[in-house]
């Protein structure tokens, strides 16, 4: 051991003593020499952080790309673009409040059905499974984020959306419709597709996003403190309501963000199932509507170059920022977590 | 009731609701595969892997330019973004760990990794489709790639740092240069790691649609030709399910289940993978 440390020193030294560059240096002790400069360590580190920055630039581009091209509606209709709800090709005038509307509807509805239950999810994961069942059910409910967004529209139009129009529509319909002032959201015809539909199929999809962060951040609660509480007699859920919770808060609350995140910027499933109209008449939830992204893929491939074209790409452009602030909040939300 | 009982029966209703939650969530993936498998299998013919999409008014058909399409767009756009990515996510773990141009970098590819993807399809239309006047599988490629670099700058990331930095170290003391020590140690005892994150790319774009939608467009006769339009399967799976017809549909169950097994087997290939290594 010994034998072989001194001898590596050795050949080090020398290596140095011999080497080209130190030789031309004026330095009489191989301690002094210049460090080898070579050119192809310059060139993979360059490269490297060329790729690195190209990948900042890709963001940058993205949106002064969309700005350019957004640029006629952006200064032609100004803000009036945000709150008028009138979306009307053939006289060329675009409000974006009806598209808008949509996709904040439907996600308001996703994180209402999906933040209880990928709590309920990550709070079985980390406190109730049978430790053999942790990994096959952790990978069960991430393979509900792998399944490709066109499947599930393609069963929610054909599949889900039948079967809640004709089962869980009247049966909604006739329960929460009675209560005075929510029963508006669920009022008008059993049709299948609408917002309601879209914001269910969108709880399904970002369920699993908001459930694994939240049964990662449940996860760092330190088991000293977790089993202190177990020691002084509290029964699992209260450990996990006035334990874990507060502990992992800002961790939970980023989870949700990135789930919203996904919702806001979700295309084929919500364009399947949400109806398609530019017309609310209704503050029903039963109502079809049009959320950002399906505006976007159903007109953007028939939309006529000029205004048109420019009102859906300025369409895209607010969505991008509006789930870019999302993401920032999440991202900010885990980054303290992982402080703690 | 006393206090015990009553803290009881919160624990339990509380405890029995979360369970719920995990069968409402499993109820679903179930309710999915069950529809896919079952209205897929239906639909499962050689005329599938033979025959080129149904024009307008035909029944018949297969998915054949379609697959072909597919494969050939997400195997260049996995061509083209993986070195991107592991270069990307060399220089976070190697070079830039504590850099500003580090940390930027790592922020952005955060926020690119979450993006809607219908919006990174309309930046390479503003860029690449309406410069050259013609929707082309290059565009499509293009979009592909710009989703699979995320995913690789981060895995290639989290794996590299996970290499001890004694590793490094005594590549170090030998007197390799940092350039050796990164591509044959550190990126060689992370291959597997890097591997996994490749695979899981390929997943996520393998099922993509919205991107392809005004980049790729679609196309209904076999073509190879990456300057003209192509035809995909997811975006022929989200025409054939909107059309009326159920010969159409059938086709567009038998497209989702092809897609859906694809996307399900590399993601448990990769974890397996994975886990086999670690």
């Amino acid at each position: 051991m010994d034998a072989s440390l001194a001898a590596s020193k050795d050949d080090a030294q020398t290596g140095g003593l011999r080497s080209p560059v130190s030789a031309a240096s004026a330095g009489p002790s191989p301690l002094t020499r210049k460090p080898v400069s070579d050119w192809k360590e310059t060139l993979f580190s360059g490269l490297v952080r060329l790729v690195a920055l190209s990948v900042l630039v890709a963001l940058t581009g993205i949106i002064v790309a969309l700005v350019y091209d957004a640029w006629p509606t952006i200064t032609h209709f100004g803000f009036n673009f945000l709150v008028s709800s009138e979306w009307n090709p053939p006289m060329d005038r675009y409000g974006a409040l009806v598209p808008i509307y949509g996709t904040l509807v439907t996600s308001a509805i996703a994180l209402v059905i999906a933040v209880p239950v990928s709590f309920g999810i990550a709070v079985f994961l980390t406190e109730l499974s049978p430790a053999w069942l942790r990994r096959p059910l952790g990978t069960a409910i991430e393979l509900l984020a792998a399944i490709p967004s066109i499947v599930y529209g393609m069963w929610g139009l054909l599949v889900f959306a039948p079967v809640f129009a004709s089962h869980v529509q009247p049966l909604l319909a006739s329960t929460f419709g009675k209560i005075p002032f929510v029963g508006v959201l669920f009022s008008g015809p059993s049709m299948g597709i609408g917002l309601l539909t879209a914001g269910i199929v969108l709880a399904i999809m970002i369920i699993p996003f908001i459930a694994s962060v939240m049964r990662d951040v449940f996860e760092i609660t330190p088991p000293m403190i977790r089993e202190s509480a177990y020691g002084l007699g509290c029964t699992t859920w209260e450990v996990v309501w006035n334990i874990v919770l507060p502990y992992s808060k800002t961790g939970a609350v980023g989870g949700v963000m990135l789930g919203l995140g996904r919702a806001l910027g979700e295309t084929m499933a919500v364009t399947f199932v949400i109806g398609n109209t530019s017309f609310l008449s209704s503050p029903s939830l039963f109502m079809p509507g049009n959320s950002a992204t399906s505006a976007i893929a159903n007109e953007f491939a028939e939309a006529a170059p000029g205004l048109h074209t420019s009102a859906l790409i300025e369409l895209a452009l607010v969505l991008f920022l509006i789930t870019l602030i999302v993401l920032m909040a999440s991202r900010f939300m885990l980054s303290r977590m992982q402080k703690h | 009731m006393t206090l015990y009982q009553k803290r009881k029966i919160i624990n339990n209703l509380a405890l029995g609701l979360s369970l719920a939650a995990m069968a409402f969530g499993l109820f679903w993936l179930g309710w999915i595969l069950f529809t896919v498998v079952q209205q897929g299998f239906s639909g499962l013919s050689v005329n599938l892997f033979t025959q080129m999409t149904p024009p307008p008014g035909a029944t018949d058909g297969g998915l054949l330019n379609a697959l072909v399409g597919s494969g050939l767009m997400v195997s260049l756009a996995t061509l083209l973004g993986t070195p991107i990515g592991i270069l990307a996510g060399v220089y976070l773990a190697e070079y830039g760990r504590k850099t500003l141009l580090g940390s930027a970098t790592r922020y952005v590819n955060d926020l690119l990794l979450s993006a809607p993807s219908i919006v990174i399809g309309l930046f390479v239309w503003t860029v690449v489709v309406s410069r050259m006047q013609s929707y082309s599988a290059w565009a499509g490629i293009a979009a592909l790639a710009l989703i699979v670099v995320p995913v690789v700058v981060r895995t290639t990331e989290n794996m590299l740092l996970l290499v001890p930095d004694a590793l490094r170290e005594a590549a170090f003391a030998l007197g390799a240069p940092k350039r050796i020590v990164t591509l044959s140690i550190v990126l060689r005892a992370a291959r597997s790691g890097v591997m996994t994150g490749i695979l899981l790319a390929v997943a996520r774009i393998g099922g993509e649609t919205a991107p392809l939608l005004f980049t790729s467009l679609s196309s209904q006769f076999w073509s190879l030709d990456l300057n003209k339009p192509i035809a995909s399967l997811p975006v022929m799976i989200s025409q054939f399910a909107m059309s009326p017809f159920p010969d159409w549909q059938r086709i567009a169950w038998a497209g989702v289940l092809i897609t859906t097994m694809a996307v399900l087997a590399l993601n448990v290939v990769a974890r397996t993978y994975f886990r086999q290594k670690h």
